[in-house]
């Protein structure tokens, strides 16, 4: 299904939403479309009467949500307190160079996507990085370099 | 009534009010940042923190209603102590620029640094670093100068309604920008200034010309003209520390001829102009069956709202252009023709109580081949920085008259610089067009007033006119909306985009409250009540106009130099 008629789908699926119902709708095309297109944001302005700054303005204020699409490969780096107490923001810096992006960013290629979560809940396995919702654990700048290079190789070929 | 004890002094205060309401009307001065009077409060930038006896912390007076008997320090140690710690910790985000910065000496956050005593920096961590904004010919953003008091995002959407800019982001990433971070000139914005009216730095400030002006004074074989538009005249003072309401008018004549500019003209006579084209045009579409209700066209404010939300009626807005645009017209083609002037020799500078004018200056189809109508547009603040930097008094000078041909102007075109003041003229001439007979008493009192909404029918012989007058884009929207919806009892309405008219534009004097506003308002209808010239159709130089160059009201000449079109626009909304 194209990316349009899933908007309007979800947006038809609120016929007398009010303002209060943005966030939910967000996630909805998020969850459908992996991220939120500037497209979407005008198309929920416009359902709910709402400027699109405004609808901007609340989206931007939360990290759940991504305005670029997933790459193929969407890393989430976890900074929660146990991980961050076991060098969880050099893994983030770490990736980061590798890929020369920023969190929320993804890859020219699209093969690549950062995202800085708050706690995987697994916190026993500190520092953690999820790739596709596989967790790699303990992860040290050594197996984090093996990691993304070795996928670098993979979506090359 | 409530009494409350200040500072160990017993005082009254009425139900409902907030203690800052209170507080204010028994003298106390309490500092504050993100309030703004007649909007709901926000309660966001801690500045007017009060101690208030048995309640465990500090509150915010700006939200906090009073009760019977309560107990307030406005002065202890601790209340100094959080509002100097909020001042210091804004500055820790903060350019030390002051001596560069525009509004050094006029600026909120000094003066409360000053205030409260802040002489270093206390806390130094890493600053957010953002770029300005140059994209607008009209306003200027500098997000680093922006202390997120969020007065801007407020006017914008609940005076406003257009709700250009908005909060993005949150925490210490947070600023205030457009939708998806765009340049203002692509934005949803209409270039009306209340923004830059109410911002307490310079984060937001009008795009300024003063040094191009400056530069065409001193240029070689440049004919360089001004005119001035009716709102300044009654505001300009308050740069000067005279009191609101104080008409300046002869003497800013005199300023400006001694800054340099070869001739003065008043937008006023454009406005007698304006009231005999759009007058023929409302006639002629009540006439022929063309669309109506018809919308005046001088605010460009509400032109580029209209073309951006509501398209469909583009047809209903005036085809004439504004009076600033029509003198600018005027100047370049008659004036440079009867003194034999090279029109490219000319350049042509407006002074406006408005910042969307100079949007207006910009827009391509106003003017002929390179030439613009309008070469720089500078806003009520900026004439008194270039009285300034010149060095000329205007309290000093005795007054002047302006410059034939666009200086003669009867008070009804005075009257545009008001809220309701078009329409008063409009109904003037109206009148004696349709009946050939002058109104017994001029003065429309129901058009008049701070109100954003008014309306009235006007009898005029056998006719009967159907008008309305709104000010402020909100009370715009809801007439749009209510014709949208069906309502067909009006013929002729009046938009202003600021509330109140161009006396509150957003290129006036800062810091004025409704009452200096009104007091503008009252200087306009003080100059119609004693004015021997009231209605526009008897200024003997427009008559002379259409005799000598015009030809006759909607004829080929004015179509071409007098009256424009719109443009649909794209913008994220």
């Amino acid at each position: 299904m194209s990316t349009q008629s899933k908007v309007a789908r979800i947006l038809a699926a609120h016929p007398f939403a009010k303002r209060a119902a943005v966030i939910p709708i967000l996630q909805e095309i998020q969850e459908a479309e992996g991220y939120v297109s500037q497209d979407a944001v005008v198309k929920v302005s416009a359902h709910l009467a709402m400027p699109a700054s405004k609808v901007y303005g609340v989206a931007t204020f939360y990290n759940q949500f991504r305005f670029k699409p997933k790459g193929k490969y969407h890393i989430m780096v976890c900074r929660g307190t146990a991980c961050h107490v076991k060098g969880s923001l050099s893994a983030l810096r770490l990736v980061e160079e590798g890929l020369s992006i920023k969190a929320g960013d993804t890859t020219r290629d699209g093969l690549f996507s950062l995202e800085v979560v708050c706690c995987m809940g697994a916190c026993g396995l500190a520092p953690v990085i999820s790739i596709n919702g596989e967790f790699h654990a303990k992860v040290t700048p050594e197996k984090l370099k093996n990691i993304v290079e070795e996928i670098k190789l993979k979506g090359e070929k | 009534m409530l009494k409350i004890e200040v500072n160990g002094k017993t005082v009254q205060a009425g139900q409902g009010e907030t203690i800052l309401q209170a507080l204010t009307r028994h003298g106390i001065k309490v500092p504050t940042l993100c309030h703004l009077p007649g909007l709901a409060p926000s309660g966001a930038c801690r500045m007017c923190v009060v101690e208030v006896d048995g309640l465990p912390s500090l509150i915010p007076s700006c939200s906090y209603p009073v009760a019977d008997g309560m107990r307030i320090s406005t002065n202890s140690r601790q209340v100094l102590q959080a509002r100097k710690t909020i001042v210091e910790l804004l500055l820790s985000n903060h350019p030390q620029d002051c001596l560069y910065c525009g509004r050094g000496g006029d600026c909120d956050l000094q003066r409360l640094a000053r205030q409260h005593g802040v002489r270093q920096r206390v806390f130094s961590g890493e600053r957010i670093r953002r770029e300005k904004d140059m994209s607008s010919p009209a306003i200027v953003r500098d997000p680093e100068k922006c202390i997120l008091c969020g007065k801007c995002v407020r006017v914008c959407e609940e005076v406003q309604d257009v709700s250009a800019i908005d909060f993005i982001q949150r925490g210490a990433k947070a600023f205030i920008g457009t939708a998806y971070d765009q340049g203002l000139n692509v934005s949803s914005c209409i270039n009306c200034g209340q923004c830059v009216l109410v911002c307490p730095t310079a984060a937001l400030a009008e795009r300024s010309y003063v040094d191009d002006v400056l530069r065409a004074l001193n240029a070689p074989g440049k004919y360089v003209v001004v005119q001035h538009a009716p709102a300044v005249s009654v505001s300009i003072a308050e740069e000067f520390d005279y009191k609101p309401g104080t008409d300046m008018d002869g003497k800013m004549t005199a300023a400006l001829r001694r800054v340099g500019f070869r001739k003065v003209f008043d937008t006023s006579f454009t406005a007698d102009l304006t009231i005999m084209e759009e007058g023929s045009e409302l006639v002629k579409r009540a006439t022929t069956g063309g669309v109506l209700p018809m919308f005046t066209s001088c605010s460009p404010g509400w032109i580029k709202l209209v073309e951006q939300f509501y398209p469909e009626f583009m047809p209903n807005l005036s085809t004439c252009k504004s009076p600033q645009q029509m003198l600018g017209a005027l100047v370049k083609t008659f004036f440079a023709q009867r003194e034999k002037i090279d029109p490219a020799d000319i350049v042509s500078v407006s002074v406006m109580p408005c910042t969307a004018k100079k949007f207006e200056a910009g827009r391509p189809e106003m003017g002929r081949g390179r030439l613009s109508d309008v070469d720089y547009v500078l806003t009520t603040r900026e004439l008194a920085e270039l009285f300034r930097t010149v060095g000329v008094d205007p309290a000093a000078l005795e007054p002047e008259t302006p410059d034939t041909p666009f200086g003669e102007r009867s008070s009804a075109g005075k009257l545009f610089g008001a809220s309701g003041g078009v329409m008063e003229a409009a109904v003037r001439s109206a009148y004696f067009l349709i009946t050939g007979t002058e109104m017994k008493e001029y003065t429309i009192q129901e058009l008049r007033g701070m109100k954003g909404s008014k309306e009235l029918r006007v009898k005029a012989g056998k006719f009967e006119l159907g008008a309305a007058v709104v000010s402020g884009l909100g009370p715009a929207r809801r007439l749009m909306e209510e014709i949208k919806g069906g309502r067909k009892d009006l013929h002729f309405i009046e938009v202003m985009t600021c509330p109140g008219g161009c006396i509150n534009g957003g290129g006036q004097p800062r810091r004025a409250d409704t009452e200096s506003v009104k007091a503008r308002m009252n200087a306009l209808h003080h100059i119609d009540k004693d004015a021997p010239l009231r209605v526009s159709h008897k200024n003997a130089q427009v008559k002379r106009l259409y005799d000598e160059f015009l030809g006759a009201p909607l004829g080929r000449k004015s179509h071409e130099l007098l009256h424009t079109r719109y443009t649909k626009r794209d913008v994220l909304r």
